[in-house]
């Protein structure tokens, strides 16, 4: 129980300070990879806790791909050389104190819920309990793939148009970049490709093209 | 303080919650960072889900972690693809400097 204790105090205080630091650090970069040590914090104590697949996939989608594509958004944007001045800006310095009291209060609020809160073990019937005879990972995917199918399913297609959204986004034709036609290629005919011509002797032949 | 309980993790993610909110209400930088103050909210938000799937013994809140997930992919694929076009157009992503809609 006391190393439980020890290794939350350890991964929560790293992803608190992380989290500080992504908001805080004057470089962007420094703010992606501040994101990713969050993450592995997080899914550090995932695992710790008994949800060994949530963090596992949550190493491998948020690190692997989501602070991925920020590093090189990131990287492309070349906005790491804007240096900011984020408390010295006067004109919109206003903000600040706005901000700190909206998340205070939100904060204190979250608090108070967590304070008060009771739980009353017969108020629902639990629809899944988690059986200790098979792997998280196993039990899962027996509820997954049959109660939530058509979730799945929806989540699935949201995945198909957010990639299809991002390249009909990014996408642009460009001027003067020479590509291979596969439909010019395959229409072309002996006709318009080749000509043949009677060459008088001494003669030469006219070209033009 | 040795018994790490259910409220030992909320706290935790109301913490990370608020400062995803103070992150968002403080940046004055460019627009990639209050992306990634939303990812925070939303990790914060998965760390609620899990942590009473846990304690409470049961597997829903994992499931819609696994939704919430993917859809925060979905998310920050889109924002990105946005930002990027934003950039092409406009060239800067600063914050102050976004008002087109004057507001």
């Amino acid at each position: 129980m006391i190393a439980h204790a020890i290794f939350f105090y350890v991964f929560s205080i790293i992803a608190v300070v992380s989290a500080i630091m992504v908001t805080v650090s004057k470089n962007t970069v420094h703010s992606v990879f501040f994101l990713i040590l969050d993450f592995i914090s997080i899914s550090c104590l995932f695992i710790m806790i008994g949800a060994e697949f949530l963090g596992m996939i949550m190493l491998i989608v948020y690190v692997g791909a989501v602070a991925v594509l920020f590093l090189f958004v990131v990287m492309m944007l070349n906005v790491a050389q804007q240096k900011n001045q984020w408390f010295v800006s006067e004109e919109n310095s206003g903000h600040i104190p706005v901000g700190l009291l909206i998340s205070a209060i939100i904060f204190f609020e979250l608090i108070i819920v967590i304070g008060g809160w009771k739980y009353k073990p017969d108020l629902f019937e639990t629809t899944n309990p988690i059986i200790n005879e098979i792997s998280n990972t196993h039990s899962l995917g027996q509820v997954l793939y049959t109660d939530y199918i058509h979730i799945f399913q929806i989540s699935g297609m949201i995945l198909l148009i957010a990639m299809i959204g991002a390249i009909v986004l990014t996408f642009r034709q460009r001027e003067g970049v020479k590509k291979q036609s596969y439909l010019k290629q395959i229409s072309r005919e002996r006709s318009e490709g080749v000509e043949v011509l009677e060459v008088a002797s001494n003669k030469g032949v006219k070209i033009d093209d | 303080m040795t018994e790490i309980g259910l409220g030992h993790y909320l706290t935790l993610g109301a913490v990370i919650f608020s400062i995803g909110i103070i992150g968002i209400f403080l940046n004055r930088k460019n627009i990639i960072v209050i992306l990634m103050s939303i990812e925070l909210i939303l990790l914060a938000v998965n760390i609620n889900l899990v942590s009473f799937s846990i304690y409470l013994g049961d597997l829903t809140g994992q499931v819609f972690t696994l939704f919430i997930l993917t859809v925060a992919a979905a998310e920050a694929a889109i924002g990105l693809a946005i930002i990027v076009v934003y950039y092409r157009n406009s060239g800067t992503i600063r914050v102050e400097e976004i008002d087109k809609l004057k507001g």
